[in-house]
């Protein structure tokens, strides 16, 4: 076994990038993402790569699609006010299916808030941050090791379904250093755009083969000339008036996704075999959630915590499942109250909530004192 | 191993932040698990600056420090500050040039560390490196082969040699 | 029997274009192609960039790889393209509000950086696609529908705003003077560095018409009668040279150009790293 390396959360992004094939970075500095700028900075180049400081964030969403749009594995970076400029880019590219990875420091909001102090505030951003119906592929770790993975897994689920992939994490993970075992490459899974095969539809970029529902890929500056745009369009790329390819664009948009449940939601489970009830929870927020837990069972209280990596889509299937057989749910998350509302609506009861807006994190003394309020 | 959690404090530009990094990766390197966090903003430049480390041979739930099973504090501003919220089964390691404040904290170490640095080793900035070898020493965190390793990952070259030297006098403050 | 121009480097199947009869857009549309056309670029390897607004739909009709993207971040979008893929030839097409207003900041950045991308700016002074809302070319006095009482700005002159911010290559076009704008595309394409050339057009149906500036004829013969030289104009007081059309190079320098920059730390690093 290979020894742990000490890693920072922002740096093991850069780590797994790298090794998920990303070739271009555009960034704008901002807290407390700031240091995946700078790794990608420094290392990129190193592997061939290349990095650029864009003038906006709004820029740097740009360049990165622009940089897809060739063919290459993309990504940026960004907190919470810069989530909000990137928004209408990132609409852009669920529009025109460019793959890439949005990674999503949180902090304090709104406005400019707390910039050092963490938060999970922008979950509900990340699935309607952006104007219109689209598709929303969030991912949001819970340990340094975790976030190295599922960058990995961001830019496989990005080039797989062709479209842009948040990597939602949080101030707590961010700026956490811990141990990650760095695997060797045959040990992970690079997944490549799929590309087209019959020349009678390459200059059709949005052409979709039967029994699929993503376009495949063809290379730019070879054989064809394609347009796209943010307008809606047709197979062809080109602008349409036509109500009903603009709603069928839309509605296979929203079902790629959802006919990938399966492949794209992950979680984990803790302790929930014999538990009464379950503490539901995302990113950092799981350290504590996790903490209490153990905590609790010392007590001899029945709680387990049900932790959606996949954040969205949201592992709608599993939760409602669990909600047949456990009557008590708890929501913890740093917010006033936005998954919890998801999670409402799946199980179709009201949850119990742990929340914090105040910038500090959610102690397991605090989940531990709603569990016993909970039972 | 029960769930150890340190806090080290001083003013910034200290180099407590690299003091935690370097136990984190030490102990690391013994098989242990590690987290590692540090305040954030202008305090990290200037001013008071916190970093802590948590060290367990189990998985690490929360990663922030509850309650402080270790404090060293390089300043009385932070001695003041952090000495008094801690509790009895709290080691504290004050630079003896700081002034005694009242405490729950049975084990008070009080040791030489900006002296050592500033006229043994013969740099003021080595402080840092000598604190690491104290802590390890009184904390038994890592042997001193992994420590020496994750200290030589995070200095400049051509500062081996003055470091190293700060490590091992750190360690000989604690008998 | 459309020409070979046509014929090569546009998409008849998406003709005809949505301009208004009398926009000057289409002749500098053709401008483009023809400048292409005369340097031999391999169409496969052009990627045409747009953001939003009349100019932008340029995009759509030239058969190039081409990205219709968002209000005011073409160079954005192209700044990606070229980092991602030196080798291709990227060329932005756009209109006066969405460089200069909306996209002002991209403009300006990108020619201090001096990335190898060629603008074209089809600078009709007006907001056309929205209907007639005064732009940051529109002369100050001018009427616009969201200047009703006469527009209080005083506008940007975008060749000279490009070559203020470091552009290496500046120059200003017109609809009419069409052989000297096609060289002075030309040039630009083949300039190493960022290039502008900002190419005065004609919007009768709205900012012709809420100026009484008469039909297309009308405002291609004023480009005609008032054309000065770029280096006579920057001897004049702007508030003289509002009235006139300039046309030539502003600036052409030989800078460090950024990807090219970018690949020598590459190379650097690639070698150290065996």
């Amino acid at each position: 076994m290979t020894r742990k390396v000490l890693m920072q959360g922002n740096e093991a992004v850069v780590e797994g990038a790298i090794k998920g094939g990303m070739r271009f970075f555009a960034g704008y500095p901002i807290t407390p993402s700031t240091e995946i700028a700078e790794m990608a900075a420094l290392k990129l180049p190193r592997v061939g790569g290349r990095f650029i400081q864009m003038e906006d964030e709004i820029a740097s969403m740009a360049a990165v699609l622009g940089a897809s749009a060739v063919g290459t594995k993309t990504m940026t970076a960004t907190s919470g006010p810069g989530f909000s400029l990137k928004q209408e880019n990132l609409g852009y590219g669920c529009m025109t299916e460019l793959p890439c990875v949005v990674v999503n420091v949180q902090r304090s909001g709104p406005s400019t808030g707390l910039p050092t102090s963490p938060s999970q505030g922008d979950v509900m951003q990340a699935k309607w941050g952006t104007h219109g119906d689209h598709p929303v592929i969030a991912l949001s770790p819970s340990s340094v090791e975790e976030t190295y993975h599922l960058t990995i897994r961001c830019f496989n689920l990005a080039e797989k379904y062709r479209t842009p992939v948040i990597l939602l994490m949080d101030e707590i993970v961010g700026h956490l250093r811990e141990g990650v075992s760095i695997p060797e490459n045959e040990q992970v899974d690079i997944i490549e755009r799929k590309l087209k095969e019959r020349p009678d539809v390459f200059h059709l970029p949005y052409h979709v083969c039967e029994g699929e529902y993503v376009p495949r890929w063809h290379l730019t500056g070879y054989d064809v000339r394609y347009n796209i745009t943010g307008l809606a369009h047709g197979v062809d790329g080109f602008p349409t008036n036509n109500n009903e390819i603009a709603g069928a664009l839309v509605t296979r948009l929203v079902e790629k996704i959802n006919h990938g449940y399966e492949d794209i939601v992950t979680f984990e489970e803790y302790m929930l075999d014999d538990a009464d009830m379950m503490v539901v929870c995302y990113g950092g927020t799981a350290r504590s959630v996790k903490t209490a837990v153990d905590m609790a069972r010392a007590q001899g209280i029945k709680v387990g915590m049900f932790r959606a990596i996949t954040v969205w889509p949201s592992p709608e299937k599993e939760l409602k499942a669990l909600s047949k057989k456990i009557k008590s749910v708890i929501v913890a998350e740093h917010n006033y109250g936005q998954y919890s509302l998801e999670v409402q609506r799946i199980i179709e009861r009201p949850v119990g909530f742990v929340g914090k807006v105040d910038g500090t994190v959610i102690t397991p003394d605090e989940v531990l004192a709603k569990i016993k309020e909970g039972r | 191993m029960d769930r150890m959690e340190l806090r080290l404090t001083g003013s910034g530009g200290q180099g407590v932040i690299l003091a935690t990094i370097i136990l984190a990766e030490a102990a690391l390197y013994s098989g242990k698990n590690a987290v590692q966090s540090q305040s954030y903003g202008p305090e990290a430049r200037g001013g008071m600056c916190k970093a802590e480390v948590i060290i367990s041979e189990d998985e690490i739930g929360f990663t922030k420090v509850m309650k402080p099973t270790f404090l060293l504090a390089l300043t009385q501003e932070s001695l003041n500050k952090f000495g008094a919220t801690v509790d009895e089964n709290c080691v504290i390691m004050m630079d003896d040039s700081l002034v005694e404040i009242e405490t729950k904290a049975k084990n008070v170490i009080k040791a030489p560390i900006l002296a050592t640095a500033r006229e043994k080793v013969g740099k003021a900035f080595t402080a840092n490196i000598v604190a690491v070898g104290a802590i390890n020493k009184a904390l038994g965190l890592a042997s001193f082969e992994n420590l020496k390793e994750a200290v030589m990952g995070h200095i400049p070259a051509g500062t081996e040699e003055i470091n190293i030297k700060a490590l091992e006098m750190g360690n000989d403050l604690i008998k | 029997m459309a020409s070979k121009l046509i014929d090569k480097y546009m998409r008849e199947d998406h003709l005809p274009h949505i301009w208004c009869p009398g926009c000057g857009h289409g002749i500098l549309m053709r401008n483009v192609a023809k400048a292409i056309d005369n340097l031999g670029i391999n169409q496969e390897k052009v990627c045409l960039v747009s953001g939003i607004g009349c100019a932008a739909r340029a995009a759509g009709y030239m058969d190039f790889q081409t990205m219709h993207t968002t209000h005011g971040r073409a160079i954005a979008f192209a700044t990606g393209v070229k980092m991602a893929r030196p080798d291709l030839e990227v060329i932005v097409i756009a209109g006066d509000g969405d460089i200069a207003a909306i996209g002002g900041n991209h403009l300006i950045h990108a020619a201090r950086r001096n990335i190898n991308i060629t603008v074209i700016v089809f600078n009709n002074d007006i907001y056309g696609m929205t209907g007639g809302q005064y732009s940051p070319t529109t002369p100050t006095g001018d009427y616009g529908t969201t200047a009703p009482y006469g527009n209080l700005d005083r506008p940007f002159d975008i060749g000279l705003l490009a070559a203020a911010a470091g552009a290496s290559y500046s120059a200003k076009g017109t609809c009419y003077h069409v052989p000297q704008t096609i060289k002075l595309i030309e040039d630009g394409i083949k300039h190493k560095g960022f290039a502008l050339i900002d190419c005065l057009g004609v919007c009768p149906t709205y900012y012709g018409r809420k100026n009484k500036k008469g039909g297309a004829v009308e405002m291609l013969t004023r480009q005609k009668e008032n054309m000065i030289t770029a280096e006579q104009a920057y001897k004049l007081p702007i508030h003289e040279r509002e009235s006139k059309v300039i046309l030539g190079k502003i600036a052409e320098n030989d800078f460090p150009e950024f990807t090219e920059e970018y690949q020598k730390i590459i190379d650097r690093l690639v070698k150290q790293n065996g």
